[in-house]
């Protein structure tokens, strides 16, 4: 091979992520002044940092001494509170999702009734459930049945835009067979759509049963009811054992929820 | 679906008596949970307030519209927060979130009994966590303000960052591996030839997603005193005017809808 | 040069993959690896650079036996060995230049390679070879925008790089079509002409290894059945190989596709005729 050896040629690597010359470095210096900026900007008490510290000893000792049983009335009332605003949120969620999310498919709906549910859809996912929660305990009063409505409605952003997605990502032949042999706007959704989405809306509905356990632990610090308010009380209380405690119960439930519909989910599929 | 013989030839049902029986039995069992749970859930609901919550929201709307546009200029400073909060954050969280995703995952874990459990546990207690409570937490330790509210979002995309990526490390080709390590490279030079190509892609989409998600979230954090624009929607809620709110929102949800349209964009031409 | 003494590997679920393996290989030769799917060739190559760990017996290469070195001894050996694979195991993502680079790895400390700032020798080392393989124009092009062609040919380069003192080929053709299996068959024989380099090249196709290489070596459920040159691959031997029926079957689709080669070119050649009777 030495008689075709090259005249010595230099090789840089090539840039990894952005090729254009001019892009790149616009891209990265533009992200270098930001940061510059972005930091200088930065608004920290140093002091009041440094002696919070102190107070961090003091939560990790609370944290590595969980106290379950001295508020255990307050932990259980805000836990069950949590699980059932769940459990209910999320079916009632299903259950208008569902029609809402055979609306915003645009392969088997009308114009009008597709802008209408997208709509639906769009308001409900542009704000976090936090928002929400904020509005619905302004009107419904403190309480787990505005955090059950706030679920509810965040469930039906979820749910229906991805089974709307899923339908409209149908093997559209299976629906034209179906159609083909006569049948009306029912059968085709029975039997050329439904079969082809309902594994994937059983999987997501578990997700988001998942989701909903998390955010039931989120919102009782607006006053939604939950877990959350009794997190909150314990922190205003500066009782971190209980706090310790009821994060270690949300940790726990958390895992629980998310390996089980893991396990129904591969179950299903 | 069964097909069994009878006088008149073979005849076919849709499910067996059994299958239809726990059929039903599923559908009732759904709907008892349901109204079990809704009868523990509503024990202290007062449905006075439910009954009038149309008239609330009425009133509600009545107070919130128009909105007083002119607050928008007192927001300025805390959206800068708001966004420098989010992508600080991410930053931290996302330079915390690689070693332990290669500590967590299968096939780049030094150690199956000691890192890897270590490692999936810093994940699931990141993820179990919402960044609001992280930032509760944190607010009570360091005191209010804008460091709380990025150390809360750090926490938070840790868990995040790291399970979506261990997951695309756990995923790759292994046979390119097989060939780097065959060339006789080093432990760091598997990872850096082998591993760090086939998942920086993945890599890139998952950060500027997380960063996005973390706009929305780093949204609220004044909530609970972790500084950014939430500091302000706190105060006008607290002072109930509602006016000041609905600019807020939009604001919000300007700048959601602005993070996500970049978001998508960046994730489009990744791929 | 290479010397295999009495090699056995049983994986952990039980399945005895090699029993008893023993040859030798001198400087320069090329053997040819032939068996059915399931004998045991893919786990033999790779228990010479141990990407699969022997169960017993010795694996010499110019004295030194590779079972018995510890980490950082097996990668000071793994680079005096080259592989090439099947699909061509390049870094997808990686240029064409990287991959070629990546051979050096072994060689050059860790910042070195992060960084990317080989010798200029290596690099010289990689043009040539790209040179060589008649990929000089791709250089800078990603590893994934490439044919499985011109892949493999990165992949022989990769292996070049090292400078090795053996080449291990694990079906270096199996996804490639017909003319292309040819060309890179041709190639690696005779690259490892040039530089006098022992090869053991994997590979299911009987007529192609009968092509192009020295010795062939046929190994059957774990068990070496044939030992010699490519002339003495005899129907008998092939049977002993293969078993009557999958021989049979294999000649008869290389009968079919030989049939289909020649009525292809019978028919090109009457076309021409016609053409020329018509003009």
């Amino acid at each position: 091979m030495s008689e075709v050896q090259a005249v010595s040629r230099r090789w840089r690597r090539p840039p990894v992520l952005i090729r254009n010359d001019f892009w790149r470095r616009a891209i990265y210096s533009g992200a270098l002044l930001y940061l510059l900026l972005a930091i200088g900007t930065l608004e920290v008490d140093w002091q009041r940092a440094y002696e919070g510290l102190e107070r961090g000893a003091r939560f990790l000792q609370g944290f590595l001494t969980p106290d379950f049983t001295s508020r255990f009335d307050q932990i259980q009332r805000g836990m069950v509170e949590s699980v059932t605003m769940t459990v209910c949120s999320t079916m009632v969620g299903i259950l208008i999702s569902v029609p809402i999310g055979l609306g915003a498919a645009r392969n088997i709906s009308p114009l009008p009734v597709y802008l209408v549910c997208r709509a639906i859809i769009s308001v409900s996912r542009a704000f976090q459930e936090i928002i929400i929660a904020i509005l619905f305990v302004a009107m419904f009063g403190f309480g787990a049945f505005a955090g059950f409505v706030t679920l509810s409605f965040a469930t039906i952003g979820f749910l229906a835009k991805l089974l709307a997605d899923d339908i409209e990502e149908i093997d559209p032949r299976q629906a034209e067979a179906v159609r083909g042999t006569g049948a009306g706007w029912w059968q085709v959704v029975n039997y050329g759509v439904q079969p082809q989405v309902m594994p994937r809306l059983i999987g997501l509905s578990l997700y988001r049963f998942d989701i909903n356990f998390r955010e039931s632990a989120v919102i009782g610090i607006v006053g939604a009811g939950g877990i959350g308010a009794t997190l909150n009380t314990a922190m205003d209380r500066y009782d971190y054992s209980t706090a310790s405690a009821i994060l270690i119960l949300i940790i726990i439930f958390v895992m629980l929820a998310e390996y089980s519909s893991g396990y129904i989910r591969k179950w299903i599929q | 679906m069964p097909v069994w013989q009878t006088e008149q030839g073979p005849a076919w049902r849709h499910r067996t008596t059994t299958a239809q029986w726990l059929h039903w039995l599923g559908w009732l069992l759904a709907a008892m949970a349901f109204v079990f749970c809704w009868q523990i859930m509503t024990v202290d609901t007062k449905w006075f307030f439910v009954k009038d919550a149309p008239s609330q929201a009425a009133d509600l709307f009545s107070r919130a519209w128009p909105p007083k546009w002119s607050y928008v200029n007192t927001l300025w400073r805390a959206l800068w927060d708001t966004i420098n909060i989010a992508t600080l954050g991410t930053l931290i969280g996302v330079i915390l979130a690689v070693p332990v995703a290669f500590l967590a995952a299968r096939n780049t874990t030094p150690s199956h009994l000691v890192l890897r459990p270590f490692a999936l546990f810093v994940i699931v207690a990141s993820r179990s966590i919402n960044s609001l409570i992280w930032a509760l937490l944190l607010v009570a330790i360091l005191g209010p303000g804008i460091l709380a509210g990025i150390i809360a979002i750090a926490l938070r995309s840790i868990g995040f960052v790291g399970k979506l990526l261990y997951e695309a490390i756990e995923e790759i080709d292994e046979s390119q591996v097989e060939a780097v390590q065959a060339t006789g490279a080093s432990r760091a030079q598997v990872i850096d030839y082998g591993i760090v190509p086939q998942v920086l892609p993945a890599f890139a989409g998952i950060c500027v997603f997380r960063w996005d998600i973390n706009i929305r979230e780093s949204t609220i954090l004044g909530l609970v005193g972790a500084g950014g624009i939430g500091l302000q929607l706190q105060s006008s809620l607290n002072t109930l005017a509602w006016s000041q709110v609905t600019v807020i929102f939009a604001l919000i949800l300007a700048t959601v809808i602005f993070s996500e349209w970049v978001s998508s964009r960046v994730r489009k031409n990744i791929i | 040069m290479l010397s295999i003494e009495a090699l056995t590997k049983r994986y952990k679920t039980g399945d005895l993959a090699l029993k008893d393996v023993s040859f030798s290989i001198e400087r320069g030769q090329v053997v040819g690896l032939i068996g059915p799917s399931g004998a045991g060739k893919s786990t033999l190559i790779r228990c010479i650079n141990r990407l699969v760990e022997p169960t017993a017996g010795a694996i010499r290469l110019s004295d030194v036996d590779i079972p018995k070195l510890g980490r950082t001894q097996l990668k000071t050996m793994r680079r005096r060995i080259g592989m090439i694979y099947q699909e061509y195991a390049l870094v997808e993502r990686l240029t064409v230049m990287e991959n070629v680079l990546s051979g050096r790895l072994g060689y050059v400390s860790f910042w070195r390679s992060l960084s990317r700032r080989y010798a200029q020798k290596d690099v010289d080392k990689a043009f040539g070879l790209l040179e060589r393989v008649g990929l000089s124009d791709h250089v800078d092009k990603r590893a994934d925008e490439l044919s499985g062609g011109q892949r493999q040919r990165v992949g022989i380069a990769r292996a070049l790089e090292q400078d090795p003192e053996l080449l291990l080929v694990d079906e270096p053709t199996a996804s490639l079509d017909p003319k292309t299996s040819r060309q890179i068959m041709r190639l690696i024989c005779e690259i490892c002409r040039e530089h006098d380099l022992p090869a053991i090249i994997n590979i299911h196709d009987v007529m192609l290894a009968q092509m192009f290489v020295d010795r062939v070596i046929g190994l059957t459920a774990g068990e070496v059945v044939f030992d010699g040159p490519p002339a003495e691959l005899d129907h008998a031997a092939l049977t002993r190989i293969y078993g009557e029926e999958d021989w049979r079957e294999m000649r008869k689709a290389a009968d079919e596709a030989a049939q289909d080669a020649s009525d292809a070119a019978a028919f090109k050649a009457a076309e021409e005729e016609r053409m020329a009777g018509t003009v």
